[in-house]
C-alpha cells in the first residue's frame, strides 16, 4: 500500500516499481479517473503493459469530451441537447446568440461541475467561460441551452463484459434541472415517472451505456420535460459516484464490490446477491420504501458566500433518510443532518418573514432553505402551481410538503390527539409534536407509547419481501404493523456502536475510520454482536456486511431510544462518532442507557469549562486566561484586562463553530450577541488569544491508569488556526525535549485524573517554552487515524479494549519518538466551490478534507503532502507577494530572500514591493485588481497564467479584513482560486512552502511503499 | 372509507377505503414493480385476483385518458378496456396527483370501474405471509360503515375459488377485431395485453385479435403468418379449445409465438406440463437467462402458473429461459417446428422494453417459416 499523492507522476513510480497486471481506474472518483487518463495519454500504461480493467481509456473518454459524448449519443440514437463546445469567448458568445439566453456553461475534465454555471447574458457569459476555459483540463467548455425546469433524472447501471446490463437504482432530484445533483434532494425511486418514462430513460440508458462500452458500474443522467415525453441524456460518469454510494445504501445492492468482479472478467449472472445469497446479482433492486438524500452545506462557516445553488456543487456531505412515505423519509433526512432542525415546519426557531416579492424571488433562485421558502409559500396561501411555475419543483413534491403543513396546522388548532399517528407517519418528531403542544418530548413519548403508536423495524432486502432475506440492514418506520425481525435473545444482545452523521466541516471520514475500527475491536476483543447506528450513505460504517445490525438511521435520542428498547445492547458506544454522537451522551447516560468508556460525568468536567479549569488547578496544569460570562460589560472589562486579542466562544464547541478571535469592544459586542444567540443555555467563555505560540495535538487511549500516547502532533501553522485546517507534522519539529516530557507528563496525568477510559485529544499551546492545556476532547480525534497510520498502533482498537474494561497492553510511553520518519498532514479546501467564499484560515475550521504523507525528512513528507492536495511545485517561476502589516513582512523576508535566490522572478503591490525592493532589490511592482487601469495589473496576469503562486498574508487583524482597502486582497485571493493558482495566507505555510521549493531542487521525493515508513509493530495487536 | 381484507387463513388487515364500495373475494396476490399500475391493473392476466403492489406509494402521476389511442386504434396507456383486478391493496393512495397527460386520479378510475381499494396497510407484511404461506383466497370489502369482518370470514369459503374459475372466458374477446396492415397475424385472445397487438402492427403485420376459443379452420382462414397466443388468467388447463388449437398449429408448421399462459398451453399441446407456483412472478425485475447463449435478460412477468422443467425432457420442446433465480421455466423452442414460447412478457408494459427481440424471434420466423 502507497500513501502517495494521485498524480500521474506518482503513480507512475508505483507502476515502475510494482509492475502491475492490470490498473482499476473506476473507484477513486474523478481524480483516479484523470490520473489514469493522463497515464494512459503519455503512452505509461502501455510502456509497462497494464491492462485497465472495467470501462476502457476510449470509452471513459466519449464521456469526458462533450463533443465524443454528443456524437457517440447521436449514433446510438439517444437524444442531446444542441450545443457547441467552445476554446475561446467569441465562439461561445456566437452558440449562445444562436441557442438563445440563457445558457449552460459546462467544463470538460473537471470535478463536482467545477467552474460552470448559467448564463442569462453576455456579461454572466465572459466571467464563466474564461474561468471554465482555465479550470478545464483540456481548455474546453460547452455552451448549451438551459433547461433548467426539466426533471433531473438519473440511473445506475451495471454492464458486464458479456453485454448484460442491469439499472441497479434510478433517481429523482426533486430540485429539476435548476441545482446539481450534489447539491439536490434526491429521491429513490423515481417518483412522478410514469411506467412510459421510466422505462423509456431506462432502455435509453441501456442503448448509451453499451454504445460507450461500460464495463462495471456507471451513472447515467437524463432530463427529462415536465410536459412530454422529451428528453435528453446529460452525462455519463464512468466511474463510482457520490450517486453510486448512495444508490448502493439505498438499495441494498453493493455496486462496488460488484463493480470490480465484473472488472475482474466475471458476468453479472455467475455474481450472487449479496443479501439473499441465492437469488442472482443479475436483477434490478425493488424498493418498498422511499429514500430521500439530503445534502450538508456548511454556508454558514464562510464570509461573503454565495448560497443560491445552482450547477455548481457546494455541498460538503449527504445523509438519507429511509421512510415508507416522502414526508417521513424527507423530515428522517432533515434531522439526520444534525444542523439544529427537527424537520421541516414547527424547528426552534419561527422562519423568517418575508414579502410576497422575496418569497417569488427565493423560489425562483434557490439556495439551502429552498424547502423552507416552500412552506412559507404554501402558509402564505400560494396554489401548487404557482410554487411549481417559479421553482420548478413537481407539484407531487409541493403536495406532499403541503401535506406537512396541514398536519402541523392542525396540531396547531387543536390537541385532539386523533392525529399521532398520522403526524409520525409523516414523519413528525416527539419534539416537533410536543413544541405544537407545548409538551416535553418525553411526555409526547409516553402519550404515543399508551396509544400504541410505535416505529416498526423492517429490512431493505433489494426485493421488497419477493424472496426470504436473513439481512441485517434495517431502518425504522411508522409506516407498519410489525418488525421484519425479533429483538436479540441474550446471545445476540452486544454493544451498539453511534456513527458520526453526515460529513460536513469538522467531521468527516476520521470518524467513520473511528466508527468502523471500534466496531471490529469491539467483535475482535469482545467476542460479541455489535450493532451500528449511521446515516451517512457516503460511508463504510454504514456497510451492512461489518457489523451484526445495520440501522440505517436518525442520530436523534428519540430514534436510538427506539433502537436501544428494541435492541436491548449490553453497552452503547458514543466516543467514536465525532460531536454528533458524543452530544447525545448527556441525554442517554440520564435515560439509563449504560455509555461504555469514560464515564459521562467525567466527560461533562471535560467539556464544562470552570469544572476542567478546576481541574487542572488542581494538577497545578497552566492554561491561557479565560473567564465566562453572560453579561457583555464583565466580558469588555476582562477583555481589555488581558489585552485584545481574545478568543470568544460558547460552551460546546463544535469545529469550531461559533468561535472567533476578536480584536476590538467593537467587534467583541457584535459577536457576543450572535454567539449567545446560538446556545442560550451556556455562557460565553472568552480567553487570552496569545499571539506567536506553537499548537500541539497529543492523541491518547487510556485505561484508566495506563495511557498510551499516540504520537505528539505539531501544528506547522501558528496557533489560531483551526486544528482541522492547520497542517501537522510528526515528530514535532521545533519542540525541545523539555517542552515533550513536560507535554507527556500532563497527558499521563490528565488522563487519569479524568479517569479516561478509551480515546482522547488534548490540544497545547507552546508560548516562550510554556506548555499551557487548551482544551481535552474525551473521544476520538480528527487526527487518530492519521496518527495511527503513522507509528503503526491502532488506536482506535486500543480504545476497544479499554471500552470492554479491559488492560492496555504495555506500550513505552514514548514509543512514537521511535519513528524514523516524517508524517505530515495537509488540509483540502473547497473553497472554488463556495462562489464568492474567502480563503484565510483561522480558529473557525473551513477545511473539507486531508491528505497525508510520510517521508524520511520534513521536506520529502511535506512535499508529497502538499502535491496530493493539489499544490504545483514550481522549480522556478513568478510568485505575487503581498503582506499586510511591517511586522508579517519582517518575518516573511528570509523566505522572500530564498525565492529570489533560487531563481524566482518576484511580484509585488506598492508597499510590499517597497519594503522588499529596499533589501533584496529585483522585485517588480504590479497594481491591485481594484485600479484596472493601471498596468501591469495582477488581474491581467493571474488570467495569462503569468504567476505561478501567491503569498498574500492578510494583516493579523480580522477586524480590517472588511475595510475596502482589504477588498483588494480578498480579489486576489477569489481569483487566483478560481483560476487554480496556490495561495498561501500564512507565514508558516509561506515558509514551509519556499522550503519545499529549494528542498525540490536537489532533491527528489521518495515513493516507498507504507510499510518502510512504519516503525515495526510492538506487542499490541492492531 | 372503511375497509377491510380477510385472508382464508383468517388474518384481517384494516385500513382505509377508497374507489368504489363494494365486497369482492380473489385469489390475493402482490406485485412488485415500482411504477406502471395503470398497464398492470388493466392487465387480463390479472382477473380474479385481489393485487397488493409492493412499492408503497402509489397513484403519484394518477391515469390518463382512455380514449388515447395510437395510430392504429389501440389505447396508449391501457392494456384492455377496463381495471382487470377484482380489488386493489396499497400501503398509501396519492390523494392529488399530478401528471402532464393526467386525465383522474387513481381513486376516481378505480371508482369508475367499480373497483375497491384499500389503503394504509402494512403491504410488506402481507408480502412476507404470501410468500412463506402461497397465494391464497381473500375477500375485500370497501363500505361507508364499519364493516363486520366475521361475516366475511363466512362468506370467504362459500366465494368461487381461483383456481377453479374460468377466467379466460370472462376477459376474452367475443369479436373478431384488426388493426394495422400487412399479412395477418392472429392473436389468439386468451387475456391478450394491447401491447402485444401493438408490437405485432409495429413489425408491419396486421394483428387480428380473435376469441380464445376460435376454431382453427377459422384461424387458418386469415392465411396467418404467423399465431401468437397471448396472455392471460388463470390455469391453463381451462383452455382445452385453445390447446387442440395450438396443437393443429404446430401440425400446420405456422410460426407461433407464446406468451405466459399462451406459453403454458403451447407447452401442454407440445406434451409438457404445468403447475402452480408457490407465490408466482409479478414484477419488472427478473432476470432470465437465455440457455442457447448465456446472455441474461431482464423481463416483466406475472404468472402463477409455470411449465415444469421435468416434463420438457419427454416432451417436444427445448429448454429456451430458465429464471436465474429459482431456475423454473421461462421459455421453450419447439425442437422441429417454427414455435417459440415465453414465460415473461416481451411486450413489456409495465416494465422494461429488453426482450422486445422476441418479437423480431417471430419475425424471422414467419420470413422463414423453418425452425430456428
Amino acid at each position: 500500500m502507497y500513501l502517495l499523492p494521485v498524480t500521474p507522476d506518482y503513480v507512475k513510480s508505483v507502476i515502475e516499481e510494482e509492475r502491475p497486471d492490470a490498473i482499476m481506474l473506476s473507484y477513486g472518483g474523478q481524480t483516479a479517473l484523470n490520473c489514469g487518463v493522463s497515464l494512459a495519454q503519455s503512452d505509461t500504461l502501455k510502456k509497462y503493459g497494464v491492462e485497465v480493467l472495467g470501462t476502457k481509456i476510449e470509452g471513459i473518454q466519449m464521456t469526458e469530451d462533450r463533443q465524443l459524448f454528443k456524437d457517440a449519443m447521436v449514433d446510438c440514437d439517444v437524444p442531446v441537447l444542441p450545443s457547441d463546445t467552445v476554446t475561446n469567448f467569441e465562439d461561445a458568445k456566437k452558440t449562445a446568440q444562436r441557442l438563445g439566453f440563457p445558457v449552460i456553461v459546462r467544463v470538460a475534465y473537471t470535478l463536482g461541475g467545477k467552474g460552470g454555471g448559467v448564463a442569462y447574458n453576455e456579461l454572466d457569459l465572459h466571467e464563466i467561460v474564461e474561468r471554465g476555459l482555465k479550470a478545464s483540463m483540456v481548455g474546453q467548455v460547452l455552451i448549451e441551452e438551459y433547461i433548467g425546469a426539466w426533471k433531473q433524472i438519473e440511473y445506475e447501471i451495471m454492464r458486464d463484459a458479456e453485454d448484460n446490463g442491469v439499472i441497479v437504482c434510478n433517481m429523482e432530484n426533486v430540485l429539476s434541472m435548476k441545482v446539481h445533483t450534489g447539491d439536490n434532494i434526491v429521491v429513490a425511486p423515481s417518483q412522478t415517472l410514469t411506467n412510459r418514462e421510466y422505462h423509456i430513460l431506462r432502455s435509453a440508458g441501456l442503448r448509451a451505456t453499451k454504445h460507450i462500452g461500460i464495463v462495471g458500474e456507471c451513472n447515467i443522467q437524463f432530463a427529462l420535460s415536465p410536459d412530454s415525453e422529451k428528453y435528453v441524456a446529460i452525462e455519463v460518469n464512468p466511474r463510482l459516484s457520490r450517486s453510486s454510494a448512495l444508490a448502493s445504501k439505498a438499495t441494498g445492492y453493493p455496486l462496488a464490490y460488484m463493480s470490480a468482479k465484473i472488472g475482474l472478467g466475471y458476468g453479472l449472472h455467475e455474481l450472487t446477491n449479496t443479501i439473499t445469497k441465492k437469488t442472482t446479482a443479475c436483477f434490478e433492486p425493488s424498493l418498498d420504501y422511499i429514500v430521500c438524500k439530503h445534502p450538508r452545506w456548511d454556508f454558514a462557516k464562510f464570509d461573503m458566500v454565495e448560497r443560491r445553488l445552482g450547477p455548481t456543487m457546494k455541498s460538503v456531505g449527504e445523509v438519507m433518510g429511509i421512510g415508507r412515505t416522502f414526508e417521513e423519509s424527507l423530515q428522517k433526512a432533515i434531522r439526520m443532518l444534525d444542523i439544529g432542525m427537527d424537520g421541516l415546519v414547527l424547528n426552534r426557531f419561527a422562519t423568517k418573514e418575508y414579502t410576497e416579492e422575496e418569497l417569488e424571488d427565493r423560489l425562483v433562485h434557490l439556495d439551502d432553505s429552498i424547502l423552507y421558502h416552500v412552506v412559507t409559500a404554501i402558509m402564505a396561501g400560494f396554489s401548487t402551481r404557482r410554487i411549481t411555475k417559479l421553482s420548478a419543483i413537481d407539484p407531487w413534491f409541493i403536495e406532499k410538503i403541503r401535506h406537512i403543513v396541514q398536519v402541523q396546522t392542525s396540531m396547531a388548532s387543536s390537541k385532539d390527539t386523533s392525529i399521532l399517528r398520522e403526524a409520525k407517519a409523516a414523519g413528525f418528531s416527539d419534539v416537533q409534536i410536543g413544541r405544537a403542544w407545548q409538551k416535553t418530548d418525553a411526555q409526547v413519548r409516553s402519550m404515543r407509547k399508551e396509544m400504541g403508536i410505535l416505529p416498526s423495524l423492517k429490512q431493505i432486502d433489494s426485493l421488497a419481501a419477493e424472496w426470504p432475506a436473513a439481512t441485517n440492514y434495517l431502518y425504522m418506520t411508522y409506516g407498519g404493523e410489525t418488525h421484519d425481525i425479533a429483538t436479540p435473545n441474550d446471545d445476540g444482545r452486544g454493544i451498539m456502536v453511534i456513527g458520526a452523521g453526515p460529513y460536513r466541516i469538522g467531521s468527516s471520514v476520521e470518524f467513520d475510520w473511528g466508527t468502523v475500527n471500534m466496531v471490529w475491536g469491539i467483535r475482535e476483543h469482545g467476542k460479541m454482536p455489535v450493532s451500528v447506528v449511521n446515516c451517512n450513505p457516503e460511508t463504510v460504517s454504514t456497510d451492512y456486511d461489518i457489523c451484526e445490525r445495520l440501522y440505517f438511521e436518525e442520530l436523534t435520542f428519540e430514534r436510538i431510544m427506539d433502537i436501544i428498547e428494541f435492541e436491548q445492547p449490553r453497552g452503547v458506544v458514543t466516543c467514536v462518532g465525532g460531536q454528533t454522537a458524543n452530544n447525545l451522551t448527556p441525554a442517554l447516560a440520564l435515560g439509563g442507557v449504560p455509555i461504555l468508556g469514560t464515564l459521562a460525568s467525567d466527560v461533562d468536567r471535560a467539556e464544562d469549562r470552570s469544572k476542567f479549569s478546576a481541574a487542572l488547578d488542581k494538577l497545578h496544569i497552566r492554561q491561557p486566561q479565560w473567564r465566562a460570562f453572560s453579561q457583555l460589560p464583565e466580558a469588555r472589562s476582562f477583555a481589555r484586562e488581558v489585552g485584545f486579542p481574545v478568543l470568544v466562544r460558547p460552551s460546546y464547541v463544535l469545529s469550531g463553530a461559533a468561535m472567533k478571535v476578536v480584536w476590538s469592544d467593537d467587534e467583541l459586542r457584535t459577536y457576543t450577541r450572535k454567539a449567545t444567540n446560538l446556545s442560550p443555555n451556556h455562557p460565553v467563555v472568552i480567553s487570552k488569544f496569545m499571539l506567536d505560540s506553537l499548537e500541539v495535538d497529543v492523541d491518547g487511549v487510556s485505561d484508566g491508569t495506563d495511557v498510551i500516547i499516540g504520537a505528539i502532533v505539531e501544528h506547522i501553522d501558528s496557533a489560531g488556526v483551526h486544528s482541522g485546517d492547520a497542517m501537522m507534522s510528526i515528530p514535532p519539529w521545533r519542540l525541545n525535549n523539555k517542552t515533550i516530557e513536560t507535554i507527556t507528563e500532563y497527558t499521563i496525568k490528565i488522563a487519569r485524573t479524568f479517569r479516561i477510559r478509551g480515546p482522547f485529544n488534548l490540544q497545547f499551546l507552546i508560548h516562550d517554552n510554556e506548555v499551557y492545556v487548551i482544551e481535552l476532547n474525551i473521544r476520538a480525534s480528527r487526527s487518530m487515524p492519521f496518527v495511527s497510520k503513522l507509528v503503526g498502533i491502532n488506536m482506535i482498537s486500543l480504545a476497544s479494549m479499554s471500552i470492554l474494561g479491559m488492560k492496555l497492553p504495555k506500550v513505552p510511553i514514548d514509543h512514537w519518538r521511535g519513528i524514523p520518519n516524517f508524517g505530515i498532514k495537509v488540509p483540502q479546501f473547497s473553497f472554488m466551490q463556495l462562489e464568492g467564499a474567502d480563503l484565510t484560515l483561522g480558529v473557525e475550521m473551513h477545511s473539507t478534507g486531508e491528505a497525508a504523507c510520510f517521508g524520511q525528512s520534513f521536506y520529502d513528507a511535506l512535499s508529497k503532502g502538499l502535491t496530493a492536495v493539489g499544490y504545483n511545485l514550481p522549480s522556478h517561476g513568478t510568485a505575487l507577494v503581498t503582506v499586510g502589516g511591517i511586522r508579517n513582512k519582517e518575518k516573511l523576508l528570509p523566505s522572500v530572500a530564498k525565492l529570489h535566490e533560487l531563481g524566482f522572478n518576484i511580484l509585488a503591490t506598492e508597499h510590499t514591493a517597497e519594503f522588499f525592493e529596499e533589501r533584496l532589490g529585483a522585485i517588480k511592482v504590479v497594481h491591485k485588481i481594484s485600479e484596472p487601469n493601471r498596468k501591469p495589473n495582477i488581474a491581467d496576469m493571474l488570467y495569462n497564467r503569468k504567476i505561478d503562486f501567491i503569498i498574500n498574508i492578510p494583516s493579523t487583524s480580522t477586524l480590517e479584513k472588511y475595510i475596502g482597502m482589504l477588498e483588494d486582497e480578498y480579489q486576489i485571493r477569489r481569483k487566483a482560486l478560481e483560476l487554480g493558482i496556490p495561495v498561501l495566507t500564512t507565514i508558516e505555510l509561506a515558509d514551509a512552502f519556499v522550503n519545499t521549493l529549494e528542498w525540490m531542487k536537489t532533491n527528489k521525493t521518495t515513493r516507498y511503499p507504507i510499510q518502510p515508513y512504519l516503525i515495526p509493530p510492538t506487542d499490541n495487536k492492531t | 372509507m372503511f375497509a377491510a381484507l380477510v385472508l382464508d387463513d383468517g388474518v384481517v388487515l384494516e385500513g382505509e377505503g377508497f374507489g368504489y364500495p363494494k365486497t369482492v373475494f380473489g385469489e390475493a396476490v402482490f406485485n412488485t414493480g415500482m411504477v406502471g399500475y395503470i398497464e398492470t391493473l388493466t392487465d387480463p392476466s390479472y382477473k380474479g385476483q385481489i393485487l397488493s403492489i409492493t412499492y408503497p406509494l402509489v397513484g403519484n402521476y394518477g391515469v390518463p385518458d382512455p380514449a388515447v389511442t395510437d395510430d392504429s386504434g389501440i389505447p396508449l396507456n391501457f392494456e384492455s378496456d377496463s381495471i382487470q383486478v377484482r380489488g386493489l391493496v396499497i400501503h398509501e393512495l396519492t390523494k392529488v396527483a399530478s401528471h402532464w397527460n393526467l386525465s383522474m386520479t387513481l381513486d376516481e378510475w378505480l371508482y369508475k370501474n367499480n373497483i375497491p381499494g384499500i389503503s394504509g396497510i402494512d403491504t410488506r407484511h402481507l408480502t412476507k405471509s404470501l410468500r412463506e404461506d402461497g397465494v391464497r383466497m381473500a375477500a375485500l370489502k370497501v363500505s361507508e360503515h364499519p364493516i363486520d369482518t366475521d361475516i366475511l370470514k363466512e362468506q370467504l369459503p362459500d366465494a368461487p375459488q381461483y383456481n377453479s374459475e374460468h377466467l379466460v372466458d370472462d376477459v376474452s374477446t367475443r369479436k373478431h377485431l384488426t388493426f394495422g396492415s400487412g399479412r395477418n397475424v392472429v392473436v389468439v385472445d386468451t387475456g391478450a395485453k394491447n401491447a402485444i397487438l401493438r408490437h405485432v402492427v409495429n413489425l408491419g403485420y396486421r394483428a387480428v385479435k380473435v376469441p380464445y376459443n376460435t376454431k382453427v379452420s377459422d384461424i387458418l382462414s386469415y392465411d396467418p403468418a404467423g399465431v401468437i397466443i397471448s396472455n392471460g388468467p388463470g390455469d391453463p388447463i381451462h383452455c382445452p379449445d385453445t390447446i387442440h388449437a395450438a396443437r393443429k398449429i404446430l401440425d400446420e408448421d405456422i410460426p407461433m409465438l407464446g406468451i405466459c399462459l399462451g406459453a403454458q398451453i403451447i407447452s401442454l399441446a407440445g406434451n409438457a406440463k404445468t403447475y402452480k407456483l408457490k407465490y408466482g412472478h409479478r414484477g419488472q425485475n427478473k432476470s432470465c437467462l437465455d440457455v442457447s447463449t448465456g446472455q441474461v435478460h431482464v423481463t416483466s412477468q406475472n404468472h402463477g402458473y409455470a411449465i415444469s422443467p421435468e416434463s420438457l425432457a419427454d416432451s417436444e420442446f427445448d429448454l429456451w429461459f430458465t429464471n436465474t433465480d429459482d431456475g423454473t421455466v421461462e421459455g421453450i423452442r419447439h425442437k422441429t417446428r417454427p414455435c417459440i414460447a415465453v414465460q415473461f412478457h416481451p411486450e413489456a408494459s409495465p416494465g422494461p422494453y429488453d426482450c422486445e427481440f422476441i418479437f423480431k424471434e417471430l419475425q424471422s420466423m414467419m420470413e422463414d417459416p423453418r425452425p430456428a
